[in-house]
């Protein structure tokens, strides 16, 4: 049969299974939505920006695992989906980007609209496409499904001229994608796999990192099995949380940067690191030279470039985690002599019981004004820990990371990687849409929301009700703290001096406005919001503009040079005296 | 250390922008660089010299391994191999050093494929010493104009790794 470029598009979203695209039209991608406008199987939802749009296919994709689907015109719209691609890059997020591009017969005449895109983000997708005949078309949409959700998974974007969506072929669908150039490794090295195995049986302090990779993996429970038999504490990236559940016994919560006491003193002080899914982020090792001193590094990963990109490696293992955790597993169970190890395990996890009692995570409480802990504090409460969690990036981000207890993976969807201010909202109304019925809570900064508030007229449009709790200090929070931390408190350009009216402007756009001011005001906002399923809702807490991250780790210290929350404070008392 | 990496592609637009993206991207170095079509039109062919310490390499291998449309990428350094490239080098002698300077490219198993009333363009093969070698002794005759390919190899057949 013959069709149009757009309706085997359309045809090619079908057979992958797509729902939803989100989008924004413009001239060259006219023929694309002319057919979306009465098509009932694919609902496009019209975002405010295109970036909005790309998150919001990210934060779909994080929460369920199937590639989001972003669409937008040539130009400005493509140039408009740089962040969101490269997010998504970072975070090993599969997406198809679709952008519309001037006809071929233009390319390259500086035409209206015309941007270079396929060059602009070659290095921020795992691969894309300029389709430059209708004829490739079906082929190249089925190898960018297969390309974006197999192996390490990644953004694949697709430059469609507008008369490639024009012109007419028979179309086919390829049964089978094949690339003689791209073989993902899945099965991990046996001998490998039975070194790990008896590394770990030999290990005193063992401890695990996880990461997205497993999250990725779908190898949650697997991980879990392996922690639960070998007895091994577990940390997880900030991409990792879930994925054991946060209140389990074994979980020390986030390592690095701003990781747990008791985390990263583990790590410092183990003799064998268990590292699945990661890639050893500067934010997670610290100063490298001293990440880690005595211990030896089984590393699995499903991408070769993580293993010896940033640490030394004992036990590379390339391969998918969900089977390698599997096998190893089962090796260790071949290996494992219970009666000899448990009790080594068992001193061992007494020592981080007793760091975890030392110096658990912590603020100190004020009934007079809003800590922000507090305020995450009580949404995990409030929601029992049953919500999809986003967030922006900074001082809200690390205190999302810290104080909600994340039970399942995919409940997280934060930018990881590129650390993108504007990310959470667009993405937590891509999993609202994914999950209706589910409670879905943005946890923002002043600063962060501005960056895409103009979603908020998309979630009133739709009718997602995702909930927006702004940890409103009125400083881009994280800047500040390292601004009063390293740079003698001169706060060059991170005090916002106007912030608007938060509640006016959710009503401004029809969605609910709310807002917190004393502590005692916390929970009933966040009640009254919980109970909004019609639209979305900001919730503005004014919270205290000096309250800070702790631990923190200061950029190239090493893991366990940490400056805890009481330190910091005490010394801040001492110097106040002095002056007086 | 200095490598000589051999890398397979497919023979698409945007594949050379791939690889040298990659390189300057990560802050890699490229020395030279050739990509011609292999006897399969569908595929090409690119060796690259780079330097760098065995973990960058490392990453080099793997990086460009991880490119979508790289077939395949063999370290030949790690390998016994075959290496060759080629020069024209334009000179313009003295009257008197004019047999001189054939005499030199003669020795060098050169070639001349042009000649003017005052210069002359030599054609020379060889591997990065010999080239080396002919340029340093050629220098002094007053070097015109200078071109040359980027290195190629090939493994030999039959022979172990060396490393």
């Amino acid at each position: 049969m013959r069709m149009s470029g757009a309706e085997i598009l359309i045809e090619c979203l079908k057979r992958e299974g797509v729902k939803h695209i989100f989008g924004y039209p413009g001239g060259v991608v006219l023929n694309i939505f002319d057919l979306l406008y009465d098509n009932e199987d694919l609902q496009v939802i019209l975002t405010r920006h295109e970036q909005g749009a790309v998150h919001a296919a990210d934060g779909y994709a994080r929460s369920t695992g199937r590639p989001g689907v972003a669409l937008v015109t040539s130009g400005p719209g493509a140039t408009n989906t740089v962040t969101g691609v490269a997010t998504a890059y970072m975070d090993s997020v599969p997406l198809i980007v679709l952008t519309g591009q001037v006809s071929t017969g233009l390319i390259g005449n500086d035409a209206f609209q015309e941007a270079d895109i396929v060059g602009i983000t070659r290095p921020c997708t795992k691969h894309n496409y300029l389709v430059k005949d209708v004829k490739d078309l079906a082929r190249t949409l089925r190898e960018a499904f297969y390309i974006a959700t197999t192996g390490r998974p990644g953004p694949v974007l697709i430059d469609l001229p507008k008369d490639v969506t024009s012109d007419k072929t028979t179309f086919k669908w390829p049964e089978h994608v094949s690339l003689r150039s791209y073989n993902p490794t899945y099965e991990g090295n046996k001998w490998m796999i039975k070194q790990a195995a008896r590394t770990i049986h030999k290990a005193k302090k063992a401890v695990i990192i996880a990461g997205g990779g497993v999250v990725l993996s779908n190898a949650s429970k697997e991980l879990r099995e392996l922690a639960e038999y070998a007895r091994l504490p577990v940390t997880m990236t900030l991409m990792g949380l879930g994925d054991i559940p946060g209140t389990h016994e074994l979980s020390l919560g986030m390592l690095g940067m701003h990781g747990t006491y008791y985390a990263n003193k583990a790590i410092q002080e183990s003799d064998l690191l268990v590292a699945v899914g990661i890639r050893f982020d500067d934010r997670v090792t610290g100063r490298v030279k001293d990440f880690a001193p005595h211990a030896k590094i089984i590393h699995i990963d499903i991408d070769p470039t993580s293993i010896r990109k940033n640490v030394r490696v004992d036990i590379p293992i390339v391969g998918d985690a969900k089977r390698i955790l599997k096998s190893l597993l089962s090796e260790l169970k071949e290996e494992e002599d219970r009666a000899q190890w448990e009790p080594v395990r068992k001193a061992w996890l007494k020592q981080i019981g007793q760091w975890k009692k030392e110096h658990p995570l912590s603020y100190a409480y004020s009934d007079t004004v809003i800590k922000p802990q507090f305020v995450v504090e009580k949404l995990y409460e409030l929601t029992k820990g049953n919500a999809i969690i986003s967030t922006e990036v900074g001082q809200n981000q690390m205190w999302a990371a810290q104080f909600f207890k994340y039970d399942k993976p995919r409940t997280l969807l934060t930018s990881g990687g590129l650390g993108t201010m504007g990310y959470g909202f667009p993405a937590a109304m891509g999993a609202q849409l994914a999950h209706p019925g589910k409670t879905v809570i943005d946890i923002a900064g002043d600063g962060s929301i501005q960056m895409n508030i103009q979603e908020l007229a998309t979630c009133v449009l739709y009718k997602l009700p995702v909930k927006v709790a702004i940890l409103n200090n009125q400083y881009l929070g994280m800047v500040r703290q390292w601004q009063e931390l390293f740079f003698k408190e001169r706060y060059s350009c991170s005090h916002l001096d106007t912030v608007p009216d938060f509640v006016k402007v959710a009503e401004g756009y029809g969605a609910v406005g709310l807002r917190a001011v004393k502590p005692s005001e916390v929970e009933p906002v966040i009640k009254a919001a919980l109970k909004v399923k019609d639209r979305p809702v900001f919730m503005d807490f004014v919270v205290d503009w000096r309250e800070k991250v702790f631990p923190m780790v200061p950029a190239g210290a090493a893991i366990d040079e940490m400056i805890l929350g009481e330190e910091a404070e005490e010394k801040k008392t001492k110097k106040l005296r002095a002056v007086k | 250390m200095r490598h000589t990496i051999s890398v397979l592609v497919e023979n698409k637009f945007g594949v050379l922008s791939r690889v040298a993206g990659l390189f300057s991207g990560r802050g890699y170095n490229i020395e030279s660089l050739s990509v011609d079509e292999t006897i399969d039109p569908n595929i090409s062919l690119m060796t690259i010299v780079t330097t760098g310490d065995d973990l960058i390499i490392e990453q080099i291998t793997k990086q460009l391994n991880k490119l979508i449309d790289v077939i395949k990428v063999v370290d030949l350094t790690e390998v016994d191999h075959v290496e060759r490239e080629m020069i024209l080098v334009k000179i313009a002698p003295k009257q008197q050093d004019k047999a001189e300077a054939l005499r030199l490219a003669e020795i060098f198993r050169g070639r001349v494929v042009d000649s003017s009333p005052k210069t002359y363009t030599f054609e020379i093969t060889g591997d990065e010493k010999k080239i080396a070698a002919f340029v340093e002794l050629i220098k002094p005759f007053g070097i015109k104009e200078f071109v040359r390919t980027g290195k190629i190899a090939i493994a030999r057949e039959g022979v172990k790794k060396t490393r």
